[in-house]
């Protein structure tokens, strides 16, 4: 076929698209998302489960379920906003074109 | 990964506001990620792959959670309240050896060659052929399970909140649409990531809640033991060569049939899962996917499998003519006994978040494959990039409106779609005969490929349909002559493509580097990023941890 395409025409696409690409700049970090939903649903769960009534208890085999799920999802948020706020996202590194990394390498 | 069958009307759940208010939230987050994710993308790459930038344990989870779609974990538990500990061999030699083998040994070969799919690297290490035939199947499995997934999500809300099939369908259609052409598989990912760490919110309660009911483990396995027997409680009980079992498989056919064929061509070579390591930003984080992914696959199994047990115990008459409960009800049924309000909402919300994360695996990975393999190679040619994200993003509204187009017909016609479903799954098995012997064996030819997988698909399905459906050889269940026609499909396969490899000629070395075991890809020469090589980051480390691990666990259901 005259338009047969090798392992080099995809490199070479690929690469030419990484240099390109705004994911590792703008996309923001999961991190935040999972903190603040789980820190909210925990808060409702655990309100749930300091009202909880006799027969809410007594349906889950006598355990506070509520509570202790409610609990359970907060602290799991608090971890991973805990982890954001030691580990903030990486800066994305300053973009190096292929050429100057030829130059500048020695040998 | 089978259709779940009808539920009991009388499932239907006490929600009340709470859990609405919770499961309203939820619906308020994914959008909102498609919406935050939108900004990031400005090329085909970072619209189909992320840029390939994300960090591993984001891929790690998104991998897990692909596979933890609604319909794996009620057949699960399903499968535990008809099998017993049987389950177990799902995931402790159904996944953990192949997604181990992904990690360390295939990764490299996808990865570094920078392919974009998994049809891709065929066609660079085979030809268009093989390329074609497997970019066109994967495309219409893909649209058909998504179907299948929204039908099976419309099932079970119409029989927990009585919400009627079209809306629930409808519904879910639209949300997995607006956040993945918003967002593309950035947006997909996160909420795959959201979606497992609900979903676990959602399994514990329900699992120590019904364990507790039964009095503990230890009631639990007394109970089951009498009434089912002993080798119902095992991994491996009755398991001999010529001994009889509820799931109609030796050793032998567990070992290499479930263990080797069916879960490696899975976990390998479904590029639904691949995809989400081929995102990962660099070659170790694209290892570690899977690796990271293995250890709560290992663990999962109790979540889904306990409350499967517990069901069989509360309702010794499941499954049969005798009650109405089907084996698919088992974690429903138990959402309906043991979680009140607030926690039954996270559940709905749990499975509802798994139901569209099993569907938008399949869509994200359609529209991957369909633009960059079949419209940008053969339809629409050489144009520029914006073209393909904007194609992307069109392809993603016509799948989905076609997969709910699919979930209607599976409604009046759910035999035949059970039928396709099966046949599909045996064209997964040639794919990892495809790859295995095209990644280590050099001299495999061009030609090999596409009748690889002509063999392989017709070997087993031949085998499947018509040897073990016309009762030429007993086989007594249906799962038992899956394995057996997957070792089947394997063998004539590998046959042929040796065959094939012999009287054909070879790829010119030069056109291999990167793609055969012993070469190296122009690209993979880069170093290893900073703080990659701790020791928790190994992948060898990782990977055999997972393996002992596993082998570990089987050990106090061994005897």
């Amino acid at each position: 076929m005259s338009d047969h395409y090798s392992e080099r025409d995809l490199q070479r696409e690929i690469t030419e698209l990484e240099s390109k690409s705004t994911t590792a700049a703008r996309l923001f970090d999961i991190r935040r998302i999972i903190g603040g939903l789980f820190v909210l649903y925990g808060v409702i769960v655990t309100i749930a489960g300091f009202t909880a009534s006799d027969a809410d208890i007594d349906k889950a085999e006598g355990v506070n379920i509520n509570l202790w799920t409610g609990l359970g999802m907060l602290i799991l948020g608090l971890l991973f906003l805990l982890w954001l706020w030691l580990r903030p996202t990486a800066p994305p590194p300053p973009p190096v074109l292929p050429d100057e990394k030829k130059e500048t390498g020695e040998g | 990964m089978q259709t779940p069958t009808y539920l009991a009307a009388e499932l239907r759940l006490p929600t009340n506001w709470l859990d609405y208010t919770i499961l309203g939230i939820y619906f308020v987050v994914v959008l909102g990620i498609g919406l935050a994710a939108r900004r990031s993308v400005k090329t085909s790459l970072d619209f189909f792959l992320s840029g390939r930038s994300l960090p591993a344990w984001v891929t790690g989870l998104a991998f897990i959670a692909a596979n933890l779609g609604a319909t794996e974990i009620l057949g699960m538990a399903a499968n535990s309240a008809q099998y017993g500990v049987y389950t177990t061999h799902w995931y402790w030699i159904g996944a953990i050896p192949a997604m181990v083998f992904l990690g360390l040994v295939m990764m490299p070969f996808y990865y570094g060659s920078k392919v974009r799919s998994v049809p891709e690297f065929l066609l660079l290490r085979f030809d268009r052929a093989a390329h074609l035939l497997s970019s066109i199947l994967f495309a219409a499995a893909a649209i058909l399970i998504a179907g299948v997934n929204l039908y099976a999500l419309a099932i079970v809300v119409e029989a927990l909140l009585g919400w009627p099939q079209w809306v629930a369908i409808v519904v879910a259609g639209f949300f997995v649409l607006a956040y993945i052409t918003l967002g593309g598989l950035s947006s997909a990912i996160y909420n795959e990531v959201l979606q497992f760490f609900v979903i676990l919110a959602a399994l514990i309660p329900i699992t120590v809640l019904g364990l507790k009911s039964v009095g503990g483990w230890d009631g639990l396995s007394d109970s089951l033991t009498e009434s089912r027997g002993a080798d119902f409680m095992t991994s491996w009980g009755g398991t001999g060569i010529g001994s009889d079992n509820p799931l109609g498989a030796n050793w032998l056919t567990i070992v290499l049939g479930l263990g080797f064929v069916l879960s490696f061509g899975y976990w390998t070579t479904n590029f639904a899962e691949v995809q989400r390591a081929l995102s990962a930003k660099n070659l170790s984080a694209a290892q570690r996917t899977p690796l990271i992914a293995a250890f709560p696959k290992i663990f999962i199994v109790f979540l889904v499998m306990i409350p499967g047990l517990v069901a069989a115990v509360l309702v010794p008459q499941i499954g049969t003519a005798d009650s109405d409960l089907q084996y698919n009800d088992a974690i429903p049924y138990l959402m309906q006994q043991l979680l009140p309000n607030g926690v039954l909402g996270i559940a709905v919300t749990g499975l509802l978040a798994a139901f569209m994360a099993g569907m938008a695996a399949n869509v994200s990975s359609f529209n991957t494959v369909f633009t960059a393999d079949i419209w940008q190679k053969y339809v629409v040619k050489h144009r520029e990039d914006a073209y393909y994200v904007r194609f992307g993003r069109l392809i993603t509204a016509i799948g989905v409106l076609a997969s709910i187009g699919t979930a209607f017909l599976a409604s009046s016609f759910s035999n035949i779609m059970a039928y396709l479903q099966t046949l599909f799954s045996f064209f997964n098995v040639p794919m990892f005969v495809v790859f295995i012997i095209g990644m280590f064996w050099k001299r495999a030819s061009m030609k090999s490929g596409f009748w690889g997988l002509i063999a392989g698909t017709t070997a087993a399905m031949v085998n499947y349909f018509v040897i073990y459906k016309q009762g030429i050889i007993d086989i007594p269940t249906d799962q038992g002559a899956n394995f057996v026609s997957a070792i089947a499909g394997f063998v004539a396969g590998a046959v042929v493509m040796v065959a094939v490899s012999l009287f054909t000629a070879p790829k010119p070395a030069d056109e291999l580097q990167g793609l055969v075991y012993g070469t190296r890809s122009p690209g993979m020469a880069e170093p290893p990023a900073e703080g990659d090589d701790a020791w928790y980051r190994k992948p060898a480390l990782l990977g055999w941890g997972a393996v002992i691990l596993a082998a570990a666990c089987y050990i106090p259901f061994s005897f």
